[in-house]
């Protein structure tokens, strides 16, 4: 590529990033500041108080998450047990229900009708329920469920990391095991455990389906921007999202900072602790027991969703357990050409932003992936741009930015057309496949390309033939993490959906409306099992 | 010799086929021993075991004549500086130096603060309280490590390869200063190397391992002269081994094998004939290959213009060391 060609070709890339990325959010920023809806926002105490619902409910949800998942990643990382490997894979498993699925299911096993209300009234004779699954409470359990998987894996992975002689030494210099623990694993973990608190922080701050479903009369953010959307204060809701996006942004810096530097990591050289067997027969069965009831609790939302969906409709009533159980929800899902569309169009949807995602990560990768350069900053900000921000305020900022028919300022109308919601699923998918390919081009040797080009081939040629092949478990890995989170989608496409290209999860949520249980819950088997598959090929080596 | 530190038949089994041991030595108050063997001969396994890190499978460790072979790592008070030093990253270089002052508990901060600047001053870095760990060269690392490891004053110290980290300028400085300073601070210390000249410099006396098993313990001296097996004195220092009809040439019995060293061979006006091949100039010697008319090649150690290339020599030994054939030493 010559100079001016690749000059160009970056400066385009930016200016199409720019476009998807930045513009939306820039086009809201413009209508919030119209008008009064700033006065109005700053005078009404339920927009504060969502504000603040929100931010409190994501750092409960950090702490939470990280109380249930470090104990844990020490647990299978440090110490050997029956069973240790299946249930430290069996662990990770909440990570394959979609989080609107998740939120359904929980609704099955623990809501007012759910199992285990249904059980307990039953064993205590109630006459009524003897709970409701609401208010924050509620919203924190599905969260402190969803999201201890982040700080499992991430201390896991770290501990992994960990060098054995680290803790040696300490030991040598008669430390005990509390003392190492506290003065040197746990700082070492540091950068790990900040990751995860970010994460979690940034999910549970633009999580969506557990207080839409949850929440009653306890709004956060992101719950209180799609009902005023719906309410038709639009001006509002464009600044509701400005606020909600200034929180993230500001969680995003402040934890950035503590999460410092990489030169903890990067010291370790040794190989990591060999896992403690515990001697202890007591202990042992102790640490088996609980391991494998963990294992069932965290499937049992799994289970329900399995069980609820071979449910008739109207076959359950007062019973503790469903008497009557048959596949008659699968036949509807697949014999009604009504019902098969969502599923239909779930797929073509994400496969198709997956697919472009991956494109425009490849032609980042292709582009500033190894030499940087002045349009590295620019590129690699704006494709990890909608990370930091909530996938309400995405929807938002899309359907207002091409809600408008002016060519001239680049803004076409697309509300009410089936390309919206792909376009959303690609811009929400940039940071995933994004960083997998931009990191896997930084870990490939440039010594191997120039060998290829050495060997006559040609641009296109090592790419095609040395370039995708090193960098395919990226891909994968990438491609996989983005294909699932699309095909479960119900942010973005509770705003942005047509009755065209409705998804499964909307599906999902009109099957509920009119109590139809088993076809929404055969739906959130559907795209349980889907997450599982693609997930497991994508790690697959 | 009384004994300070005794290892009495340690051994240890890694699998059905692999083991370390067992294995006796005793290491003398204020004595340095260095374990040194090729790679895999359990150099490090016997450190760990001595360390704590890994337990027994038969045997008795002793130290002072206390028992401590059930007693965990952070109880035994032995100082450890490990092969990558194993610094806290997270910690500056005054807080690792006092972990071990403050790991048994609570200790007043102006005691803990001046034995911390009394060790950096030991090994020459008194002021470097303050500064980050990564931000110091390998050498400084180093010293940091052995200051880190001293500061507790165990009663042995134990070092893991304490040079192999350096580049080889820095190696034999860092030798000679560690050298100092052991025996500056006079502690009973073990180090693990595969180089016999670090062995034999910072050694009083060398192990020498082979397949998990000690093959002799002794001075570098008694080592170089009188090797106790064949393993030992091909391993230690350069060396001919010599079978068959040149074996019985150079004085052997039958089924012995001969090691004569270079310098032990001279170019003589009678003896085994040969014809020089190779020759390799080192400054103050010269290093010959002779092709020797009974059929081995032999390594011999001269003066520079000794011989030439090509030329018809005849070899003469003033020093053989035989062996029977698997087993032990005969004494010349
Ligand atoms: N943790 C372990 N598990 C199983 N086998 C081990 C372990 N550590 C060492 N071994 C085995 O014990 C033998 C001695 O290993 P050791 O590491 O002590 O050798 P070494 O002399 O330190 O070698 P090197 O110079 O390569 O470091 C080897 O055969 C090795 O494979
Ligand atoms: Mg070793």
């Amino acid at each position: 590529m010559s100079a001016r060609s690749g000059w160009f070709a970056r400066a385009a890339l930016t200016l199409l990033l720019a476009w998807l990325v930045l513009y939306p959010i820039l086009v809201v920023v413009a209508d919030a500041g119209r008008g009064d809806a700033l006065a109005t926002f700053v005078s009404r105490p339920g927009e504060w108080g969502a504000l603040w619902a929100s931010v409190w409910i994501s750092l409960a949800s950090v702490v939470l998450a990280a109380v249930i998942g470090v104990p844990l990643a020490f647990l299978f990382e440090w110490l050997e047990f029956p069973g240790r490997k299946t249930l430290g894979s069996l662990i990770a498993l909440p990570a394959v229900l979609p989080p609107f699925v998740g939120v359904v299911a929980f609704l099955f096993l623990y809501g007012e009708s759910g199992f285990v209300a249904r059980a307990v009234q039953a064993a205590l004779g109630l006459t009524r329920a003897p709970w409701r699954l609401q208010g924050a409470g509620a919203i924190l359990l599905v969260h402190a469920y969803s999201m201890y998987v982040y700080f499992y894996l991430f201390a896991r992975a770290g501990l992994a990391k960990l060098d054995a002689s680290m803790l040696e030494a300490a030991q040598a210099l008669g430390a005990g095991r509390w003392h190492t623990l506290r003065r040197v694993a746990l700082p070492l973990l540091r950068p790990s455990l900040a990751g995860a608190a970010l994460l979690v922080f940034m999910t549970a701050l633009g999580s969506f389906s557990a207080p839409y479903v949850f929440g009653g009369g306890f709004r956060v953010m992101t719950t209180q921007i799609v009902a005023t959307k719906l309410n038709g204060e639009l001006p509002l809701a464009m600044v509701e999202t400005v606020a909600l996006a200034l929180v993230a942004t500001l969680g995003l810096v402040v934890l950035r900072r503590t999460e410092g530097d990489d030169i903890l990591a990067a010291l370790g050289k040794g190989i990591g602790p060999l896992r403690r067997p515990i001697r202890r027969v007591s202990v042992r069965a102790l640490a088996t027991a609980t391991g494998w009831a963990l294992a069932v609790l965290l499937l049992l939302p799994h289970v329900t969703l399995v069980l609820v969906s071979l449910v008739p409709y109207g076959t359950w009533t007062t019973e503790a357990l469903p008497p009557v159980l048959s596949f008659v929800n699968y036949q509807r899902l697949f014999g009604e050409p009504e019902r098969l569309r969502p599923l239909v169009n779930s797929a073509w949807m994400a496969a198709a932003s997956t697919a472009a995602a991956i494109a425009v990560a490849l032609a980042a990768g292709a582009l500033v992936g190894r030499r940087g350069g002045r349009w590295r900053g620019p590129i690699e900000t704006l494709v990890a741009l909608p990370w930091a921000l909530p996938g309400t305020v995405f929807a938002v900022a899309l359907a207002t930015t091409f809600g408008a028919a002016q060519p001239w300022a680049l803004r076409w109308v697309l509300v009410g057309t089936v390309v919206l919601l792909p376009l959303a699923y690609l811009v929400r998918n940039l940071p995933v496949t994004g960083r997998a390919v931009l990191a896997g081009y930084r870990q490939l040797d440039p010594a191997v390309e120039e060998a290829a080009a050495s060997l006559g081939a040609g641009r296109w040629a090592t790419f095609r033939r040395v370039t995708l092949p090193l960098l395919k478990p990226a891909l994968a890995a990438g491609g996989s993490i983005a294909f699932v989170a699309a095909l479960g989608d119900f942010v973005t496409s509770v705003v942005l959906y047509t009755y065209d290209n409705r998804p499964i999860s909307i599906e999902i949520m009109g099957s509920l409306r009119i109590s139809e249980l088993g076809v929404a819950a055969a739906f959130g088997v559907m795209l349980m099992l889907a997450s599982a598959l693609v997930l497991g090929l994508g790690a697959r080596r | 010799m009384k004994a300070f530190v005794t290892l009495d038949g340690v051994r240890k089994q890694w699998s059905p086929t692999v083991s370390v041991g067992p294995l006796s030595l005793e290491v003398a108050r204020g004595e340095m021993v260095a374990l040194l063997g090729p790679s895999g001969s359990g150099k490090t396994t016997v450190l760990r075991l001595l360390a704590g890190f890994e337990a027994l499978d038969a045997g008795r460790i002793v130290v002072g004549g206390e028992d401590v072979t059930a007693v965990p790592p952070a109880k035994r008070r032995f100082g450890m500086v490990f092969q990558h030093y194993a610094l806290f990253p997270h910690l500056d270089v005054g807080e690792n130096v006092a972990f071990g002052l403050t790991a048994r508990g609570a200790a007043a901060a102006d005691q803990v603060r001046a034995k911390v600047a009394e060790a950096l001053a030991l090994v020459d870095l008194a002021g470097f309280e303050r500064r980050r760990v990564y931000e110091l060269s390998g050498g400084q690392q180093q010293r940091v490590a052995l200051a880190r490891a001293l500061a507790p004053e165990p009663r042995v110290l134990l070092l893991d390869e304490p040079l192999s980290n350096l580049d080889p300028a820095l190696r034999e400085r860092t030798r000679r200063e560690l050298r100092t300073l052991i025996t500056r601070v006079g502690i009973t210390s073990v180090f693990v190397t595969h180089e016999q000249e670090e062995a034999f410099d910072l050694g009083d006396r060398v192990a020498v391992l082979h397949d998990g098993r000690l093959e002799q313990a002794a001075t570098p001296d008694e080592l170089y002269e009188h090797p106790a097996s064949l393993f030992v004195a091909t391993f230690v220092g350069r060396a001919n081994v010599v079978r068959g009809a040149l074996a019985g040439a150079l004085g052997a019995r039958d089924g012995q094998i001969v090691v004569v060293r270079p310098e032990r061979l001279r170019f003589a006006d009678a003896g085994v004939p040969g014809v020089v091949r190779e020759r390799r100039y080192t400054g103050a010697a010269a290093f010959y290959q002779v092709d020797t008319e009974p059929g081995d090649r032999l390594e011999v150690q001269a003066g520079p213009g000794a011989a030439r290339v090509g030329e018809r020599v005849y070899l003469e030994a003033t020093g053989v060391m035989t062996f029977a054939e698997g087993g032990g030493g005969v004494r010349p």
